[in-house]
């Protein structure tokens, strides 16, 4: 059960009447975070959970109008905050509270974080930024897939063979090279989610190993949770 | 709010019921500035091109909570205000804003939003220069916007307020909860009121002696020659849509 919200919470939402749980996996493009969530929902259905996965821009509210929207890339750091704000207060409403109250475990393929650490590189207000997402719930749990950033570019290239513009940063800082872009833009990301660790308690999972590694630290983890 | 000071522009938000005639008074404000040659600019309520498409798509297929519905309005605003409003202070403009964040405080407030989250969210705008407050009664308000407009609009009415089943019974208490929120906006903020049942012109006049009083316009002239300055108002007016007797729109 998640424990209440941030801040002042979704207005008129009792979460003591949400008994399902919330598990976060964070972690870049290339950390296998989305291998994880596949192999998690699949182990926790063959135990008999009832699961639902949510993810960023997958709201039925903006999920399309923002990708349209930064396509152009016009839209300044803050608007895209609360466009993000937008889509993932559709998505807590419509999908992950309603899965809750109904006992589901909810997967949540990214989360909050990413779209604070985003924000944070470039330029938002920390404090502003508790208080927009101070509606979201605390989460039963938060895995942080860390993977070096030279490491995500390989993976990155392989699976796509390109490496993706809003990964490489390049609305941030804009040098010439995109794969020197990247690494750096990575860096930072990884640093904001180094300093919110402590205060949002992940459990940061060494995401260099093999898919088959990553899925029994966080299976065993998630099943010791459920139980 | 922010009230940093340090930049050269003035912004002027109108605030008040739908009815209540600021849109009007705006409007008559903007020609009166304009042709005595300042660099004035307006923006309106719920306007960017790009975040509108996905309010109107919302709207109109009832998607919206009241966290969603602020939301989708702030993104609005912020795209607004990084983009036009800001950067038009910065170069030294008058902005004219029909309808600024107060709008969002009293209706989301209205609908169950929490007022200190409401403040926070908004916590980046830059606090006007000078906020005036068309205050009418309500029941002036109502027989303005029902007796020209009456098909209204599902959120225009507060029906998701469900409040009452039909449209105007709807409409009239919404409104009379966003007019108690604004009474009480207008003390925290320190609205500049006017009295929105006077004759249009007794308002102007007001309207136009407070903002000659307050600042001080000589600062915000053209620096480019007026032909080519109207010709750059014709534009904007063309590009903001702000003419009389366009067609009414929801904000």
């Amino acid at each position: 059960m998640p424990k209440g919200s941030y801040g002042h919470g979704l207005p008129g939402m009792d979460s003591e009447a949400l008994p399902g749980k919330l598990i976060v996996v964070e972690g870049a493009d290339g950390s296998g975070r989305s291998t994880q969530i596949q192999l998690l929902r699949d182990a926790l259905e063959r135990d008999g959970h009832p699961t639902v996965d949510v993810g960023l821009k997958r709201s039925r509210l903006v999920g399309r109008e923002l990708d349209d929207a930064m396509r152009g890339n016009i839209l300044s750091p803050r608007t895209l905050t609360l466009f993000y704000a937008t889509d993932f207060a559709d998505q807590l409403e419509n999908r992950i509270v309603p899965a809750l109250r109904a006992r589901f475990v909810v997967l949540a393929d990214r989360y909050i974080y990413t779209l604070m650490a985003r924000a944070l590189v470039r330029g938002a207000e920390p404090e502003w930024l508790q208080q927009v997402y101070g509606i979201a719930l605390v989460p039963d749990a938060v895995f942080y897939l860390a993977v070096s950033p030279r490491v995500l570019a390989e993976r990155n290239f392989r699976k796509n063979s390109m490496l993706d513009y809003w990964e490489a940063g390049m609305d941030v800082r804009r040098t010439g090279n995109m794969y020197e872009n990247f690494v750096r833009y990575q860096r930072q990301i990884q640093i904001e989610f180094r300093r919110m660790e402590s205060v949002y308690e992940f459990d940061t999972i060494n995401g260099n190993r093999s898919p088959r590694t990553i899925f029994r630290e966080l299976a065993g983890k998630i099943g010791r949770l459920l139980n | 709010m922010n009230r940093s000071g340090d930049i050269p522009g003035k912004l002027i938000a109108v605030e008040g019921l739908d009815g209540s005639g600021k849109s009007t008074q705006l409007y008559l404000l903007k020609r009166w500035l304009e042709l005595r040659g300042y660099k004035v600019f307006f923006t309106e309520w719920n306007s960017s091109s790009i975040v509108r498409q996905a309010t109107r798509k919302a709207k109109k297929r009832q998607l919206l909570t009241p966290t969603t519905f602020s939301l989708i309005h702030c993104t609005d605003f912020a795209d607004r205000y990084d983009r036009t409003i800001l950067p038009l202070l910065h170069a030294g403009a008058i902005v004219l804003a029909d309808r600024y964040v107060y709008t969002a405080f009293a209706r989301d407030a209205v609908r169950g939003c929490d007022r200190r989250w409401l403040r926070q969210l908004y916590g980046y705008a830059r606090r006007p220069d000078l906020t005036l407050y068309f205050n009418v009664p309500l029941e002036v308000a109502l027989g303005r916007i029902l007796e020209g407009r009456p098909q209204l609009k599902y959120h225009e009415a507060g029906m998701d307020m469900g409040l009452s089943p039909d449209p105007y019974d709807s409409f009239r208490l919404f409104q009379g909860l966003i007019q108690d929120e604004y009474g009480r906006l207008s003390e925290e903020f320190g609205f500049t009121e006017i009295d929105a049942a006077a004759s249009p012109e007794t308002q102007q006049v007001r309207v136009r002696r407070i903002v000659e009083e307050r600042m001080d316009l000589g600062h915000h002239r053209w620096r480019i020659p007026p032909s080519y300055a109207a010709a750059l108002n014709r534009l904007a007016g063309e590009f903001d849509g702000h003419r009389a007797g366009r067609e009414p729109r929801e904000t």
